[in-house]
């Protein structure tokens, strides 16, 4: 129905593939979900290794963090996707199921790649919770456990959030190349449509889509950055010394 | 396995070398062109002309929105497209491309442009204006204050943020070889695809993306210690 009224009132080409754009930004839209959602349940446990005073866990962790941000998500796709199919062991075993579809082979390269990125980036905020508080929590008789999980994790989340928000619109970008590997997300409708028109038009929509879901994601991670720092915003009362005439109650 | 990584007509060492080497090269040269567009973007975004302030905006905001592949796409097929109307504009029909060496480099140069531009903002924001009053105090002309003061001074801020750029701009490279550039990645293809062995070559790939990602961590490295010179640490 969308797509009707996409072809009444669109450009010539818009209304003919709408219903294949609309197809690609689905499947580009859940490989995000999906990628993010899982990559990040990797990457607090990968940070937690990094910052630990364990040198196994800290060195392995270094590693893992360094090839996958040291090597081009591309090639990470094609070792998957296609190298890992060179092996007979592979293609008999039950792995195979998931390794033969292109779309499992793309959301799991995505979700490693971004996990190794987002636990830097939490590795830096755990790092920049104030270490006052870290103490006063000693202090108070909590675990080490306890620690992380009420005050350093919390706090290194709020820190971080806008180098992560930053990460997934990055992680949207990098979904792109699993067009490369015959995923139909919306860059491999796009090169497909392309490749039978020859016209720049299919371009322009597919930036338009892409623009449109980075402004949406910015907008939700600022709206989430508002509420997590709801605590150190002014109350209305210190507004209405600060600001005459701000706020209902003196 | 490793017959088919040697040197020599048996083996295709000698072509992934070949192709890294075509990496380097279309690396550093987008490089140079993306250091000198966020230079210019970034001086018209401090800049108090509206109209520039407001191209440099469009021009940072829609590259930064939209995926790097699509960049590489368009430029190349826009750009060939592009320079077939301009022949036709002077009557010659003929059939033109744009070379995909070209083609990447004004792409990966315009990414690392807008993404740059920023850094660069930020350093030139970073340097105490103190300085600059000084500089003017002293009876220096805008351009003096500007190539003795602020750019040197500029650099130390703006050198961890290139180098994260870099790395970015060193794997971007690999985007290239979807529009048929002979890079690394494109002749790992090619041996992957020839000798079934695409594990041992996108591996080998990987490896000397590796490689190059050290050696410009080292690099970045000692920028930045030579940047900071001089300077007393918190």
């Amino acid at each position: 129905m969308f797509c009707d009224v996409v072809a009444a009132i669109g450009p010539e080409h818009a209304g003919r593939f709408c219903s294949r754009f609309v197809d690609g930004t689905w499947v580009t839209i859940k490989l995000l979900i999906e990628s993010s959602i899982v990559g990040l349940m990797i990457a607090v446990p990968m940070a937690l290794a990094r910052v630990s005073h364990s040198r196994v866990l800290s060195g392995v962790s270094y590693a893992y963090i360094y090839v996958f941000r040291g090597t081009p998500l591309l090639v990470q796709l094609f070792i998957i996707y296609y190298g890992l199919a060179q092996f007979q062991a592979v293609r008999e075993s039950v792995v195979w199921i998931v390794l033969r579809d292109a779309y499992w082979c793309g959301l799991i390269t995505l979700t490693l790649n971004t996990s190794a990125y987002v636990a830097e980036i939490l590795r830096g905020g755990i790092r920049a919770v104030p270490h006052g508080e870290v103490e006063a929590a000693r202090a108070c008789g909590m675990s080490t456990a306890l620690t992380y999980r009420r005050l350093i994790l919390p706090m290194a989340f709020r820190i971080a959030w806008p180098a992560y928000g930053n990460e997934v619109i990055l992680l949207l970008k990098g979904s792109a190349l699993v067009s490369t590997i015959t995923v139909f997300d919306l860059m491999g409708v796009t090169r497909t449509i392309f490749s039978r028109t020859y016209s720049l038009d299919i371009f322009v929509y597919a930036g338009f889509i892409y623009f449109a879901i980075t402004f949406v994601l910015t907008g939700l991670f600022r709206a989430a950055e508002y509420r997590l720092n709801r605590h150190m915003r002014d109350r209305p009362r210190t507004a209405a010394v600060l600001r005459p005439g701000v706020g209902s109650q003196g | 396995m490793f017959e088919v990584l040697s040197y020599g007509p048996n083996g295709f060492g000698d072509e992934l070398l070949q192709g890294a080497w075509l990496t380097i090269q279309l690396a550093v040269v987008s490089l140079l062109f993306g250091l000198v567009m966020g230079l210019l973007t970034a001086a018209a975004k401090l800049s108090r002309n509206h109209v520039a302030r407001f191209f440099a905006g469009v021009y940072t905001t829609l590259i930064r929105g939209i995926p790097e592949m699509l960049v590489v796409l368009v430029v190349y097929f826009g750009g060939s497209q592009l320079l077939r109307l301009m022949l036709d504009f002077f009557g010659d029909r003929g059939y033109v491309e744009i070379s995909a060496f070209a083609a990447g480099v004004l792409a990966l140069g315009l990414v690392f442009g807008a993404f740059s531009s920023e850094v660069f903002r930020g350093a030139f924001l970073a340097v105490p204006k103190g300085q600059v009053e000084a500089g003017i105090a002293c009876g220096m002309a805008p351009r003096q204050v500007f190539f003795r003061i602020r750019m040197p001074q500029m650099w130390r801020f703006a050198i961890p943020g290139l180098g994260n750029l870099w790395m970015v701009l060193l794997k971007d490279t690999s985007l290239v070889s979807v529009v048929a550039l002979d890079e690394l990645l494109r002749w790992s293809k090619v041996a992957a695809e020839t000798t079934s062995r695409p594990f041992t070559f996108y591996i080998a790939a990987a490896v000397i993306y590796l490689f190059f990602t050290i050696i410009s961590d080292v690099g970045r490295h000692y920028a930045e210690k030579r940047a900071n010179r001089g300077v007393r640490m918190a």
